[in-house]
């Protein structure tokens, strides 16, 4: 302790703190700063590239999702129309069948009342033809009546007869 | 790759340059022409050599006697002012035997202390504890080795890093050449030092940390080279760093940090003011203490261990033979120099790392529960 | 003299810190090796402090 404390040289110390702050000022102004700052700057380069980088991967990948939901939704939404246009078939046949069923309806009973209207005058007619035919017969009959006495009479009755079945 | 080939280059280059400082080492403190050859000589001169110096020796020709150094200059603080004059002036003397005359004051330097002699004292006098009793110590401002190995480091880290950020400023996303070395231990003291200890502040302080980290880890290398720089060896500069660390952290720290620190929560009434005095020596002396301790013994010893084994080529001549202690001192200083590589950059590592702990633990701020 | 007994003791005692220090982390890491690194950097910060103390002792002593 005591050589070491003999051996301390004050101006020494002195000459060793004056050079080492000067040399501390200078290096930070001419060596460290500069260095340092490109250092950080390059880093910060290569860091802003990395990130840049991987934002686009981001983006990237946002994309090929949003194209797909678009796809997706294109596909529901044709789904959709196919589903719409299927019902609108359907409920278009049903309609149609139905409307026709009614109009066939009706028809067959216009029809039907036609045929009836049709028969009833075709009876009348009928009737009026036998009466007439009748009263024709009996006018031939009456004038054979006329002629023969017996003959007459089963003429009549047969006849007769035969306008019953009518 | 590159940082695995320049290790095993500059383990290679020390390798070279440590035992050449072996050979080159030869006389330094003793009188010219004395080869040092017993173990006193060995001691004092690695205690020599770990201590500052005024001038900066290479070697000395042992035929002719003679220095070969460069002189640096003194710059020293007297009773008469300030004095300026190269070193040579001493002429190699280190037992203050060759006084110096400026202006009113005299002076000498023993065991690579510059003393000014009292009025009227014509020759240093020592007690018998080898202590002068007739000069004192003056304030000593002279660039000496470590202060221009501290130069040297300041000038090589301006110019290295300098050229990496005006490599950036032209704009070379990635460095090119020497720089492409200094990028990722820049990256590696921010993110694997500053960043996991201070956290998100960490930007404030790392022209501390990177400085300091950079200078300690470049001195600790010079150290290891032939120049002979003991730098981070010396306590002064030790204390230097620890307490540029010590005001940075008590200065930056939080108001959670105060409070932590002198009055804790959580904690019986009783107990607060002791705690806070534990805290207080412990952040204001011990912390310190161990960082510059820690730096300077483990410099110090490096340097001891590197020297002694050398020096065993010398030491067991006369028990193994020539070839033998120079084979076996080669291989040990090899192997020590390797590891004092590592200890170079952990120590360095180490320092930071232990600035940026006490930094974090200031600058944090606690949660409210 | 004194100095050197104390000197020895420090280092026994800065040595069996350290082993004990080293031989966990080795165990740590075995055990979950992808902790390694973190394993690491506490066990030099740990390290260092005891080595602060072995040192502070010795430079107090010598």
């Amino acid at each position: 302790m005591e050589t070491l404390l003999n051996d301390f040289s004050v101006g020494l110390f002195i000459m060793q703190a004056v050079i080492l702050l000067i040399l501390i000022l200078l290096m930070r102004k001419f060596a460290w700063k500069p260095i340092l700052d490109a250092l950080q700057s390059r880093e910060d380069g290569i860091q802003n590239a990395l990130d840049s980088a991987e934002k686009a991967k981001l983006e990237m990948q946002n994309l090929t999702a949003s194209n797909d939901k678009l796809l997706k939704e294109a596909r529901a939404e044709r789904e959709v129309l196919l589903k719409e246009a299927r019902e609108m078939k359907e409920t278009m046949i049903s309609s149609a069948k139905e409307e026709a069923q009614v109009q066939a309806n009706a028809m067959i009973a216009q029809a039907q009342a036609a045929i009836e209207s049709e028969k009833k005058a075709a009876m009348a007619e009928l009737k009026s033809h036998v009466a007439s035919l009748s009263l024709e017969i009996a006018e031939k009959v009456v004038r054979q009546e006329l002629s023969n006495k017996d003959k007459q009479e089963a003429l009549v009755e047969s006849m007769l007869g035969e306008a019953t079945l009518n | 790759m590159v940082a695995t080939k320049s290790i095993q280059f500059i383990a290679a280059l020390a390798f070279i340059f440590t035992s050449f400082s072996a050979f080159a080492g030869g006389s330094d403190n003793g009188q010219p022409g004395n080869t040092i050859d017993t173990p006193e000589e060995i001691k004092d001169y690695i205690a020599h050599h770990l201590k500052d110096s005024h001038d900066f020796h290479l070697f000395t020709d042992n035929e002719s006697g003679t220095h070969v150094s460069f002189p640096l200059p003194v710059i020293v603080w007297t009773n008469d002012g300030l004095k300026t004059f190269m070193s040579s002036a001493f002429h190699h003397d280190d037992n203050g035997e060759v006084i110096v005359e400026k202006g009113d004051a005299r002076l000498v330097k023993l065991h690579s202390k510059i003393y000014e002699l009292e009025e009227g004292a014509t020759s240093i006098n020592f007690d018998e504890e080898n202590h002068p009793t007739n000069a004192h110590k003056v304030l000593d401002f002279s660039i000496t080795k470590s202060v221009f190995g501290m130069l040297l480091a300041g000038i090589l880290m301006l110019l290295g890093f300098g050229a990496l950020a005006r490599g950036y400023k032209k704009g070379h996303s990635v460095p090119k050449g020497f720089a492409r070395v200094l990028e990722p231990l820049v990256i590696y003291v921010r993110d694997d030092i500053a960043k996991p200890n201070i956290g998100k502040k960490y930007r404030k302080f790392m022209g501390f940390l990177l400085t300091v980290f950079f200078f300690i880890w470049i001195l600790n290398l010079l150290g290891l080279t032939p120049l002979g720089f003991n730098v981070t060896g010396q306590i002064a500069v030790t204390v230097c760093l620890a307490i540029f660390t010590a005001i940075i952290y008590l200065f930056s720290g939080s108001k959670d940090f105060w409070a932590h620190t002198l009055w804790m929560p959580g904690v019986p009434v009783i107990l607060r003011p002791i705690l806070a005095v534990i805290e207080l020596i412990g952040f204001v002396i011990i912390k310190p203490f161990s960082l510059l301790v820690r730096l300077f013994a483990n410099m110090t010893a490096g340097h001891f261990v590197v020297m002694s084994l050398i020096a065993l080529m010398i030491t067991m001549k006369e028990a193994f033979g020539p070839v033998a202690s120079t084979g076996m001192s080669l291989v040990l200083a090899l192997f020590i120099s390797v590891i004092e590589i590592l200890v170079a950059f952990l120590q360095a590592f180490i320092f930071t790392m232990l600035s940026s702990l006490f930094i974090g633990m200031a600058v944090e701020e606690h949660e409210h529960h | 003299m004194y100095n050197l007994i104390g000197a020895g003791l420090i280092v026994i005692g800065g040595g069996i810190g350290l082993g004990q220090i080293g031989g966990k982390a080795m165990e740590g890491i075995a055990r979950q090796p992808e902790a390694a690194g973190k394993i690491q950097t506490a066990m030099i910060i740990i390290g260092a402090l005891l080595e602060g103390l072995a040192f502070g002792a010795l430079i107090l002593g010598a």
